[in-house]
């Protein structure tokens, strides 16, 4: 706990997962989950495929329902209650994988829908807004194209800049690079490292380890739905100390 | 290039060549014909038997259409007027112009009324379907429905009124009570539509008369006037019925779906025929004695609750086409089901359903034909019983159904042309 208390940027808590469990059918998914996220912090979650990284970012927003535990998100405790559950997703954003965005809307839109219609803004002032963080994510020119016209990264920092409009507390990110051609992925992760230095809490799902050693505060390793390990890059790196988390490092780090 | 040496490998070139125009087999008509009609023997074979059947197509059918005859009071006078020679007897159509389109029994002084909420129908559509058109016609497009029942029915102006301040009514009840609650809102309003409708009726009884058109009543609708009022009304209604039942098949809720589902995949499982023929003669032992409830309107209610369980289906397949990152990205902005599916998903899946909805709509507007077999008199059951079924045109066939054929033709290829031309619109990739 030390370790942690050491990691720590601010002691206002932002998550707090206790004892969560979760079930797909009869598989068990995620198991006694147990993870305080502090603000400020920059926590990336490595682990094997299906080891329930994305479940786990998934199950904060509400996007995947969680059997057992308590899951506590900004104050909110995360219940089956509708509007509590839009609270907690218009404090929180999202970056996917295939970047979901919506395809009949232009940039613009697409970036101005959700504060017109939940933060209920004026769509003058909520067009600055996206404006700004278009600029920001460094493609303003793109603002009246529709997301077919653009390439995959451009796609991808469109779809950070909308989850920002909503102006989160929290961003959770869902392997945002995994989709991305090479040379798309460092723009990608330029626009998550400037978001990171402004203080951003982000949980990352992500197999981008240099991201992990630049960026991070906290290493979270997973295997078969448990945290396995956590610790700081530099420690986690150099002297991992589970098993699993060995064998993961010599394969991802490998070559 | 005289200047180039003979042996330099190095070129500058130092004349730039002028534009000139390419052969003339390679240009224009020739070109094209040479290209599709006759580029290699067997093509050309097939051409010239193609252009040899169109030849006979023609000479066979031109000098019927050309030496068709206008006018005339019947059949006999018609073929008196050819004597043998080769010639349509149009004069039907010259002559029973107006049942054709509004029936036997619709006042013939009152013919401007139809006509009329025709015209004010292709005004009320168009910024319904042309997105460019002004935002505030949709005001008149809304006002529409009643206008046009007051146009072709007649009667007091106070029965539409009556009617659309029922509407009014219901909304206002709903946006105040919106805020606490969306289902008290709805159920709210439609408890104050109908008081409102309920003590609208004392008004409009006693105001009979009162600024009124003559009522016609609705067994005297007929004509291909019928077929527009039922395609029109039952399209209008389907859709947006349509949509709700594909959502409902897809709630979570299990009471809804479970309605949805049964009620789709029993219209389904039905013949529209037999559901007219429960509308026309089975309907009135369920309800109770002395009512008299509107035969059109009981159609109409058919015809749209088979329309709808097809637009549900044609729908609901646009929304499993969606991809389920569609759903997640609305959920993970905060955005409530209403919006998501108004905002998101229903923009997108009703766009790839557009084929498949514009397939059901066509097809309902041809089956409005089929109201003539419960003794309607539409277009086509004016044409099969009084035109055909009169000693002055008894056996004019081929000129009465060509016709028929003609206007439904013209109807449903004008919707099928619209869709393709919306689609374009609509299309948001590789622009």
């Amino acid at each position: 706990m030390s370790a942690q208390t050491q990691m720590k940027v601010s002691d206002e808590v932002a998550i707090s997962i206790d004892k969560m469990n979760k079930w797909y059918g009869t598989f068990h998914v995620l198991r006694d989950i147990d993870l305080t996220v502090y603000r400020g912090e920059r926590i990336v979650i490595a682990g094997p495929s299906g080891s329930g990284k994305s479940t786990l970012i998934r199950c904060i927003n509400a996007l995947e329902e969680h059997q057992k535990g308590r899951i506590e998100v900004d104050g909110t405790v995360l219940s089956s209650d509708l509007k509590n559950i839009d609270k907690i997703r218009s404090e929180v954003g999202m970056v996917f994988q295939h970047f979901n965005l919506f395809p009949h809307l232009t940039i613009l839109e697409n970036c101005t829908l959700a504060p017109i219609w939940v933060r209920k803004i004026p769509k003058r002032e909520a067009e600055e807004t996206a404006m700004h963080f278009l600029e920001k994510v460094k493609i303003p020119e793109q603002a009246d194209k529709y997301p077919g016209q653009l390439s995959g990264g451009q796609q991808q920092r469109v779809a950070i800049a909308r989850s920002l409009c909503m102006k989160p507390r929290i961003m959770l990110f869902d392997e945002p690079t995994s989709a991305l051609d090479p040379e798309m992925i460092k723009e990608v992760l330029d626009t998550m490292v400037s978001l990171a230095e402004e203080g951003m809490t982000m949980l990352c799902v992500t197999h981008e380890m240099g991201f992990a050693q630049a960026v991070a505060n906290r290493v979270i390793f997973m295997a078969d739905g448990q945290i396995v390990e956590q610790n700081n890059p530099h420690d986690f790196f150099n002297n991992p100390q589970n098993e699993r988390t060995k064998l993961f490092l010599s394969q991802i780090l490998g070559h | 290039m005289s200047d180039t040496h003979a042996h330099a490998v190095a070129y500058v070139r130092d004349t730039m060549l002028p534009q000139q125009p390419p052969p003339a087999s390679e240009a224009g008509a020739v070109k094209w014909m040479r290209e599709n009609l006759f580029s290699g023997w067997f093509n050309t074979i097939l051409t010239l038997v193609a252009v040899y059947i169109i030849f006979r197509l023609l000479s066979g059918s031109l000098p019927w259409f050309l030496g068709g005859i206008w006018n005339a009071d019947s059949l006999a006078t018609c073929r008196e007027v050819l004597d043998g020679a080769t010639g349509g007897c149009f004069a039907v159509l010259t002559e029973r112009w107006n049942q054709l389109l509004f029936g036997v029994a619709y006042p013939n002084d009152q013919y401007w009324r139809p006509t009329l909420a025709f015209v004010l129908l292709l005004v009320a559509v168009a910024p319904v379907l042309y997105p460019k058109a002004p935002r505030k016609m949709l005001i008149f497009t809304g006002l529409y429905p009643f206008v046009g029942f007051w146009l072709i029915w007649g009667g007091t102006i106070f029965a539409p009124l009556v009617g659309l301040l029922g509407f009014v009514v219901g909304y206002l009840l709903f946006k105040q009570v919106e805020r606490q609650s969306f289902a008290g809102g709805a159920a709210l309003a439609v408890v104050g539509a109908l008081v409102t409708w309920w003590a609208g009726g004392f008004l409009v009884g006693a105001a009979e008369g009162v600024i009124a058109l003559e009522p016609v009543p609705s067994r005297d609708l007929g004509g291909f006037m019928l077929n527009l009022i039922l395609g029109t009304v039952c399209i209008s209604l389907s859709l947006p019925i349509g949509i709700l039942l594909a959502l409902g098949r897809q709630s979570d809720l299990p009471i809804v779906k479970w309605i949805c589902v049964v009620f789709i995949e029993f219209i389904r499982g039905v013949p529209l025929i037999t559901l007219l023929f429960v509308a026309n003669v089975v309907l009135a032992y369920f309800l109770p004695p002395g009512t008299n409830f509107d035969l059109v309107l009981r159609v109409i209610i058919m015809i749209t609750m088979f329309a709808s369980a097809y637009i549900a289906e044609v729908i609901r397949g646009g929304l499993a086409a969606l991809p389920r990152g569609q759903y997640e990205a609305a959920d993970s902005l905060g955005l409530d089901y209403g919006q998501s599916m108004r905002l998101i998903i229903l923009p997108q899946a009703l766009k790839i359903s557009i084929p498949g909805i514009v397939n059901v709509a066509v097809g309902l507007f041809k089956d409005t034909t089929l109201v003539s077999v419960i003794s309607m008199f539409d277009m086509v059951g004016m044409i099969r019983g009084p035109i055909l079924a009169s000693t002055e045109w008894n056996g004019v066939y081929w000129e009465l159904w060509s016709f028929a054929i003609l206007l439904f033709f013209v109807v449903c290829y004008s919707i099928s042309q619209y869709s393709q031309w919306l689609e374009r619109q609509l299309q948001r990739d590789h622009r």
